[in-house]
């Protein structure tokens, strides 16, 4: 990997791993977004970052002049093994319509309340046994000895994948999210082992079929024909790594946030039925994941000229700040309780787990401050952020006070 | 006053089962339904008001 120049101007050389965006990025976006408002950059081949409401909904909602088949921005633009528009990559998240749909149909009912809602016992016990073991600690971590814990855990049962490869998915996602900055070549040979991963589990799936999601996509029919293997591992890639990094960080950074604001902290713990207003509030301010776009031809947005194949940073985060949506956008307000915020997307790749993730947050939190219902940061210095595209404290070194 | 859900516009966020499950409920995809023909009485259109203005995706319409 080179080291890369420091960004000098967002505005016309935006990076979204540079360290100060992966530190606090709420500063620059609000910059950008009252002189700017859509940054561009000639990192990763050349991209756009729209920082208001407005345009990424309307990025969002235009499918016909952004493709989602790649979502994450790299310098790998046209990997080798490029699987293109309509299926892309990952269906349904790097589909286009009309397949989008079709994909998505797939793995909807899954993900639907119903079946998430029969999880919550399950996903209790994880959170009580990993607090269990941080019991009679002073000093704990609550990512890497909490939130980190929590998604894998569910997603390995979903799909039926071994709960001790735990590890592996961790790794799985932190090349596929964080590492963006590698050369093609390297990215190319980094692969490999990932794809070998997801193609030992599906012949493990083939061999020993059984109720999970797996199983399940290697064996639905559409129009009597049963999903191209690269779409069912397509689609697994995109369960196992949007369900883990993504809920991971909404978790982190809300007890990150607890630990700092004590008052926020108490009124959670007296009136726990704020919690589901808590929860979107979390969701708005701390939303985790921008996703990306790319051109689908020349196009003039908003004055740009955005040409065909440019990225398209596409910060749903951002959006949650915009002061023309959202009153004191830039406040952490605990009940808010009109929060039209954007945390899972918009339009049709609203995000398939949004049950989940809502769940999982609601449940972690509630477990950890009944078990610890005062604590604070340790250090702040200490914490460390993931880069990218999912953003989320990774350490966050907190003192229980009771 | 009726509430209703246009089915083309709404993408399941789920905000409005949440926030009025008496009012709404969900189909297998997780989209949003509104339960009985969607008529509103006094107590019942603050709520529904609330969650029309909290769906992301404006797909809430409450009509005379």
């Amino acid at each position: 990997m080179t080291i890369k120049e420091p960004v000098e101007d967002f505005a016309t050389d935006w990076d979204h791993t540079d360290p100060r965006w992966v530190r606090d990025p709420y500063p620059i976006w609000a910059t950008l977004r009252e002189t700017c408002p859509v940054a561009h950059t000639d990192r990763y081949g050349g991209g756009w970052f729209p920082t208001t409401h407005e345009m990424v909904s309307s990025i969002a909602n235009d499918t016909e002049h952004f493709t989602s088949r790649m979502v994450v921005v790299t310098n790998n633009k046209f990997p080798p093994n490029f699987i293109p528009a309509p299926m892309g990559g990952a269906p349904p998240i790097t589909s286009d319509p009309p397949f989008h749909a079709i994909a998505r149909r797939l793995i909807l009912p899954a993900f639907a309340p119903g079946p998430v809602n029969a999880l919550e016992p399950q996903i209790r016990s994880l959170c009580r046994k990993h607090l269990d073991a941080m019991a009679g600690h002073e000093f704990v971590d609550a990512g890497t000895g909490y939130a980190q814990f929590i998604p894998p855990g569910v997603i390995a049962q979903m799909l039926g994948f071994p709960a001790e490869d735990e590890d592996i998915f961790r790794e799985i996602v932190h090349f596929i999210l964080d590492l963006v900055d590698l050369a093609p070549e390297e990215r190319g040979e980094m692969s490999e082992p990932t794809l070998n991963y997801f193609s030992n589990q599906i012949d493990d799936h083939l061999a020993n079929p059984r109720d999970d999601l797996t199983s399940y996509l290697l064996n639905v029919e559409v129009g009597g024909k049963k999903l191209a293997r690269e779409h069912v591992t397509g689609t697994i890639v995109l369960i196992l790594v949007a369900g883990i990094d993504t809920t991971w960080s909404a978790i982190g950074a809300a007890l990150w946030h607890l630990a700092q604001h004590p008052s926020d902290l108490a009124r959670l713990v007296s009136e726990p039925e704020l919690m589901p207003l808590a929860v979107e509030e979390f969701l708005r301010f701390y939303a985790p994941v921008t996703m990306a776009r790319l051109v689908n031809d020349d196009y003039e947005f908003f004055g740009c000229p955005m040409k065909k194949d440019d990225w398209v940073l596409l910060g749903f985060p951002a959006a949650n700040r915009d002061p023309e949506v959202f009153e004191r956008a830039d406040t952490f307000i605990i009940d808010r309780e009109v929060n039209r915020h954007a945390a899972f997307g918009l339009g049709i790749h609203r995000c398939v787990g949004s049950n989940l993730a809502r769940l999982e947050l609601r449940v972690a939190l509630e477990e950890f401050i009944v078990r610890f219902p005062t604590f604070t940061l340790a250090n702040d210095a200490d914490v460390t952020w993931a880069p990218g595209q999912v953003r989320g404290p990774r350490q966050i070194p907190i003192r229980v006070l009771s | 006053m009726k509430v209703r859900i246009d089915p083309d516009i709404c993408q399941g966020q789920g905000r409005c089962f949440s926030i009025a499950p008496g009012l709404f409920g969900f189909d297998e995809l997780g989209n949003g339904v509104v339960i009985g023909d969607g008529t509103l009485q006094a107590d019942t259109l603050a709520l529904a008001q609330l969650a029309q203005a909290n769906c992301p995706e404006h797909a809430i319409f409450i009509e005379e």
